[in-house]
Parts: C-alpha cells; structure tokens; sequence
C-alpha cells in the first residue's frame, strides 16, 4: 500500500513538472508545423518534423553573429569583473582605513540604484567621453563591456569581501616574508582560495548579462553588433509574426542557455542560492 | 618608504575598478539629479532649460504616471504572493524524499535562466493562439481567451510569466532553508504526535523565517522593476493599460524625448526602490537578533 502510494507521488511529481514546462513543449513543436497545421492545432504533436522554420529563423536573426557577440561580450566582461573586483576587494579588506571604508560602502549603496534612474544620464555621459575624449563608448562591443563591468562590479566587490573576511591572513604574511610581491601573493595564493566565490559571481554575472536587453539596446545600433536578445527584439519587430518561424527562432535562443544549464547546473543552483542569501 | 609602496599597491588594485565604476555608476547618478531639474528634449542643438520642481509637479500631474504606478503596485502585491506561494509548494514537493525529486527541481528552476525578454515572446503565443485554440475546441472561453486583449487580464498575464520565472528561484532559497532544518527535530515533533500540517505550521515555518524575508525582498524588488516580460509580453498594451513603472519612465525619455521629465520619474523610482530595500533590511536586522 505504503510503496503504491510512493509510486502515485513519483508519477505526480513528474507530471506536474511537465505541465509547468508545458510552454516549452509548445514552443517546441509549433516550430515544427507549417501554418496551417498551426492553426488547425497549436497543442498537437507536428506530423512531420521538418527544419525549414529553422533554416530561416538562423538567417534572419543573424543568429550566428548574434551567438559570437552575445559570447564576447558575456565572457570578457565577466573575466574583467572577477579579476578587477577580486583585486579591488582584497585591498579593501586587508587595508583597514577610513578610505577603504567609504569605498565599500558607495559600492553597497549604490547597489539600491535601479537601471532606469541611471540610463539617460549614462547614455549623456557616454557620448561626452565619445565626443571630448575619442574614446569609442557606444556602438561597440568594447564600450558595452565597460558599462557591464561598471555596473556588475558592486555586487562581486561585495560578495568578494564577505568572503575574504574569512581567510586567514597568516599565508599571506608568510609569502610576504619570503619577498612576494602584492601582485604575487594576490594572484598566487589569495586568488586561489577564492575559488567558490568566484563561480558564484561568475554564474550570477553570465546569466544576468546574457539575458540583457537593455543596456545593449541602448548602447548597439549596428545590425551587426546585436546580442541575442537584440536580435530577438528586432526579429519580433521587423516582421508581422510569423508564429513557426518566431517559435523556430526562440528555440534556437534557448538552446545555449539549455546546454550552460545541463553542463553546469550544481554551480548554478548552488550559486543563485549562495548569491542571494547574502 | 614601505607605506609609500603600500600605497602604491593600494591605488593600482583599485583604480581600475573604481575608475570604471565612477564613470559607470556615479557621474551618471549625479548628473542624472540635475538633469531631473531640467527641461530638455534630448537633442545635443537645442537648450537645456533650469526648471526647478517643475518637473517633479507634472510627474504627479501625469494621469499616465499615476496609473502606471498604481498598476505596478497591483501587478507586485500579485506577484508576490503567487511566486512565493509556487515556490514554496514546490520547495516542499522536492524535498520530500521521492526518487524523482532531484529531476523535478531541475526542471522547476529551468525558466529562470531564460531571459525576461524571450519568456515574454514564448508566453505571447500561449497567451494568443493556444488559449484560444484551447477555448474553442475544449471550452471553458471564459479563462480561455486571448488575455492579452482585455487590460485587466493582460495584467494577470504579466503576473503569471512573472510567476513562472521566479517560482523556481524562490524554490532555491526556501530549499536550502528546509534543509537547514535538523531531521531529528522534525522526527521528535513526530513522536509527540504532531501532524504533517502541525509539523509545517510550527515547526517548518518559523524556522523558515529567514528564508522568507529574502525571497518577499528579491520578489518584491524584482516585480517592481519588471521591464524586459512587460516590453516583449503586452509593449504596454492594450492602449498603455500594462505599460509599467520602468517602461513608463522609458517611454516618456526616449519615446517623447521629455527627457527632464523622464528623469524626475527615474529619481522617484530610486527613491521607492531603495525605500522599500531599506525598510526590508531594517526588518531582516530586526529578526536576525530575535533569532
């Protein structure tokens, strides 16, 4: 009796997981079936699979450009907020003044500030560096990871120097004995020891700035230089929807972040869990 | 001459960053106040004109505004409590001993790694097409329409996206809460003849408090500021009924270029938002030392 009614709770659990994925089967097998059959059914299995809606989603959003830059962009940003707000952290935690005080606490309060408060004037600023300084802030990928960089940098210093208050400061003193440099004793035996926290910042990061769309919709206006969820946005507003081809085109979307999820997902659920109990 | 070179090291671990923060986050944050007593319309040509208050007035003069601040805070209260609500449950279903709990909690969590924006699309043909299909052939037309037609129903649209996304980020946090909870002292509650409800009500809840307390936060913030689902789920519609906080504060700045205005709303936005994170810490402070 005890083990049928297990057996009923297993076949539940399951199938309740599949009807809250159920918009995922939707959008799966509508990007298979020609319009009519489409319309006839939006719920049924397709009768035949064929990647025609496919084909033409990859082409018209560019998908392959969209997937490299939304890849560049991700990645060197992430890499260039884990070392500078490690290195920035450290320094912070290990020099105890009133300046490493202040400095820290800027970097939490400003985390109270939403994107929308600072967009314009960011925009306002960003073409003034274009203008007076000739340095290429908007419309390239290079100015879109300084503003990532900017805006993801008070979350890791914070996460960062939770952290690091916790590692005991007597390995460093030692390698400072032995004649290592800051830059040595950092990277050589702190870094190391972060890692953890890293992974955390670094999933916390990837995802929310794959998923952007804001800021670079702001920032590109170069077809070329269009992030996925840029090109989805575009996709959706050059053409009256086209409902197989639209869903052949958010399948494609969702496969990368699919395959992250698969391959990483210890990390990841660990890391949302970590990130946002501190 | 070694505080010297300590100070050295100092400035060359931190400028980097700070540097790229300052320019970033801070001369925006600050120019952004002064632009909010501004009239300007956008174009580098043409003067920007000191105001005063002005804008601020026509912010609460702005039937749009109000509207769109009153549906917000409708579409957060809904939205806190079916995502707090979900996510609980379903923290409770997959940490109840069953083989398939671990492939469960993999799935429930999957939404939340897709963006706001491409959920949005996805829904946006549920929301259409499915349902309408699904009203016709099975019945039930009056949940089965197309929601997105009917303003109010649009809004519960929204919530239910929402919902979707986050139910499975609240799960995390409330699992690692129920795990915090030592076994034994659910089995003790058992011996003394505690039922499963008795046992949940209070035992497994206030020991949940904590948990609680974060996830009413990031739900509370992250409904408030909702954009990306908005934008690619309603664009605002029908005829501005959904059109939020955020898109409303985006549309008055680059879609009629009032960009004084805009940015008198974007300040009151800061202000709500950190109000309500401030109050919320303050509480978090005030249970962890009853704790």
């Amino acid at each position: 009796m005890n083990r049928v009614n297990k057996w009923i709770a297993e076949i539940l659990l399951v199938a309740l997981a599949l009807v809250f994925l159920s918009p995922i089967y939707i959008m799966l097998v509508n990007s298979f079936k020609d319009r009519s059959e489409l319309y006839n059914n939006a719920l049924a299995l397709p009768t035949s699979f064929s990647f025609t809606y496919y084909a033409q989603a990859l082409e018209k959003m560019n998908f392959l450009t969209a997937f490299g830059n939304s890849l560049y962009v991700t990645i060197v940003s992430v890499v260039i907020v884990v070392v500078l707000a490690s290195m920035t952290a450290w320094m912070l935690v290990r020099t105890n003044n009133r300046l490493s005080q202040v400095i820290f606490m800027v970097f939490v309060a400003t985390m109270l500030i939403p994107f929308q408060t600072l967009m314009m004037p960011l925009m306002q600023t960003m073409g003034w560096i274009r203008t007076n300084l000739g340095i290429p802030m908007l419309n390239t990928h290079e100015g879109l990871i300084f503003m990532n960089v900017g805006f993801h940098a008070s979350l890791a210093v914070f996460l960062y120097h939770g952290f690091m208050k916790s590692i005991p400061i007597a390995l460093e003193e030692a390698a400072t004995l032995d004649g290592c440099s800051k830059f040595g004793v950092f990277w050589r035996i702190v870094f190391p020891m972060l890692k953890t926290i890293t992974i955390t910042i670094a999933i916390l990061d990837v995802i929310a700035m794959w998923n952007d769309y804001l800021l670079p919709s702001l920032t590109l206006s170069d077809k070329g230089l269009r992030t996925i969820p840029l090109s989805t946005f575009y996709f959706f507003g050059e053409f009256t929807i086209v409902w197989n081809l639209a869903m052949a085109g958010l399948t494609l979307t969702i496969i990368p972040v699919v395959i992250f999820y698969f391959t990483a997902q210890k990390h990841i659920i660990k890391g949302i869990a970590e990130g946002a109990v501190k | 001459m070694n505080k010297w070179k300590n100070k050295a090291w100092f400035v060359l671990f931190t400028v980097p960053l700070l540097l790229v923060f300052t320019t970033v986050v801070i001369i925006p944050f600050i120019i952004g106040i002064v632009y909010s007593f501004i009239k300007w319309d956008g174009i580098a040509a043409n003067a920007k004109q000191f105001v005063g208050f002005s804008n601020y007035v026509q912010v609460f003069q702005d039937d749009r505004f109000m509207h769109s601040a009153w549906i917000t805070i409708q579409f957060t209260l809904m939205a806190l409590v079916l995502v707090n609500v979900a996510g609980l449950g379903l923290s409770l279903l997959v940490t109840s001993k069953l083989k398939s709990s671990n492939l469960a909690r993999t799935l429930f969590f999957m939404p939340n790694l897709i963006g706001g924006l491409i959920l949005g699309y996805i829904w946006k043909f549920i929301f259409t097409d499915a349902f309408k299909y699904i009203g016709e052939n099975v019945g039930a037309e009056n949940i089965f329409f197309n929601w997105l037609l009917n303003p109010q129903y649009a809004l519960y649209a929204i919530v239910v996206v929402f919902a979707w996304q986050m139910a499975g980020y609240t799960m995390i946090i409330y699992i690692a809460g129920l795990q915090g909870i030592p076994d034994d002292l659910m089995e003790a509650a058992q011996v003394d003849g505690a039922g499963p409800w008795h046992r949940l009500t209070k035992i497994v809840f206030p020991l949940l408090m904590p948990s609680f307390t974060i996830c009413l936060f990031l739900t509370l913030s992250g409904a408030f500021k909702i954009f990306d689902v908005n934008l690619s789920l309603t664009g605002g519609g029908p005829v501005n009924s959904t059109e939020m906080f955020a898109m409303n504060i985006f549309n008055e700045i680059f879609g009629y270029s009032r960009y004084g205005i805009g940015q008198a709303k974007a300040i009151i936005f800061f202000v709500v938002v950190a109000a309500i994170t401030l109050v919320q810490v303050y509480i978090t402070k005030k249970r962890e030392v009853q704790m």
